[in-house]
């Protein structure tokens, strides 16, 4: 056989691949790890699901500056544990990128110099305790209009670790809204420090959806692959459709003049985020980006002792089992 | 600076008395027994489990997951193995 040969044979064997790949994906089946799959496919989901697992690890940061001054012990065991659930999606996700072939020590490094991105919404600072109670109903809620759809996303341990998210997400969203509640059943000044979180969050929870439809130019391919369901506009009137009633019920204004709701669409009308502050907070020139990298690369640093600790008792003991066989 | 010295385990709940044990995902530990403390804190935060397996994943030996895979080839054809293979009048009862 000749080279001419053996690289048609070679071209066959892929389009049959690239053929039974879409057939999977036109049936709604998963994609499972070691399936073969386009590389396209293999490296959008692996900077997604990497962007995603940074941005639990990165979103303990905001939140847990509070955890010591929590006004209660009661509002100190939920904070721990909504925190200790954010680790706990980072590393779902984390052991999701690596079925795709990613080493999680690789990922943590270009997060730690950039290479990598998280969440713009972390970015932010969260000045008083009803931050707090704003991010578990605002951002959490954000966050579970983008990821409910998720747990149908064509990749198998992508979609298995969103159904676990979802789940805990729903007792993050709650914890918030009941703070809330409770605030605002307080003081006038703690009624003013809750609007006040609101006016401050509402419109960075907005851009968690994304850039709009026009300027998203990776999202029609993400939606061919059946990665993502839905587009970001979508998922973001959704996310106001739900929104308004509870800011009602709790009291609230959303500090939007153009929110209305329109009864020819079936939807509430809402003002556009400046996006030019998205780009922005994007691209490191956030409030808090600095602050954010710097912490999370100085629990890595000083946490490589229990690292090396951990390893070196290992082979101590693996060595120890070889002696004794 | 690294993850150096840990290795990937698979990990299996059993969710209550009378189940399998199910995969549910993998971690990163040093060994074994660090392994099973990461998957209680990991996977079990709400009660999900009674018991917990660990193995590392590069000791699974695993078939092809392609559903054309002539692996699963022998089974494909034996209708007869399934109860609907049989004509059974309807007027025999409890069968």
């Amino acid at each position: 056989m000749g080279p001419m040969t053996t690289q048609a044979t070679t071209g066959d064997a892929e389009a049959r691949l690239q053929e039974h790949f879409d057939a999977t994906i036109g049936r709604d089946q998963r994609i499972e790890p070691r399936d073969w799959m386009p590389d396209g496919y293999r490296r959008t989901l692996i900077r997604q699901i990497a962007q995603h697992a940074h941005s639990e690890i990165i979103g303990m940061q905001p939140e847990g500056q509070w955890i010591t001054r929590a006004p209660s012990l009661r509002r100190k065991a939920i904070l721990l544990a909504k925190v200790q659930d954010e680790a706990g999606h980072g590393l779902y996700l984390y052991s999701a990128a690596e079925t795709l072939g990613a080493d999680r020590a690789e990922l943590t490094e270009m997060l730690i110099d950039g290479r990598q991105k998280y969440s713009s919404i972390f970015n932010y600072p969260t000045l008083t305790f009803a931050d707090v109670g704003v991010i578990g109903w605002l951002v959490d809620g954000a966050a579970i209009c983008n990821q409910v759809p998720l747990c149908r996303s064509s990749y198998g341990p992508y979609a298995r670790a969103m159904i676990r998210i979802c789940k805990e997400e729903s007792f993050h969203q709650r914890q918030g809204y009941e703070l809330l509640l409770t605030m605002m059943r307080g003081t006038d000044a703690q009624r003013e420090m809750v609007q006040d979180a609101v006016n401050r969050w509402w419109w960075p929870s907005l851009m968690m959806f994304g850039p709009p439809d026009d300027a998203s130019p990776n999202s029609a391919r993400s939606m061919a692959w059946k990665i993502k369901r839905h587009s970001n506009d979508e998922l973001r009137q959704r996310f106001v459709d739900m929104t308004v009633p509870q800011a009602e019920k709790l009291g609230v204004t959303l500090p939007d003049p153009e929110l209305r709701w329109n009864d020819e669409r079936g939807h509430y009308d809402f003002g556009a985020p400046d996006w030019d502050e998205l780009r922005r907070v994007i691209s490191g020139d956030g409030p808090c980006n600095a602050e954010r990298i710097a912490r999370r690369r100085a629990a890595h640093e000083e946490g490589a002792w229990v690292r090396e600790a951990a390893a070196a008792y290992a082979a101590k003991r693996a060595a120890g089992r070889r002696a004794a066989a | 600076m690294s993850d150096a010295g840990t290795e990937l385990y698979e990990v299996f709940v059993r969710g209550k008395r009378g189940l399998n044990h199910v995969h549910v995902g993998s971690l990163r530990a040093a060994d074994p027994r660090m392994a099973l403390t990461r998957a209680r804190d990991l996977y079990t935060r709400r009660n999900e489990g009674v018991s917990i397996w660990v193995v590392r994943s590069a000791d699974i030996t695993a078939s092809t997951p392609d559903e054309k895979d002539p692996f699963f080839a022998p089974s494909g054809d034996k209708v007869y193995r399934h109860p609907t293979f049989y004509a059974i009048p309807d007027d025999v009862p409890h069968i």
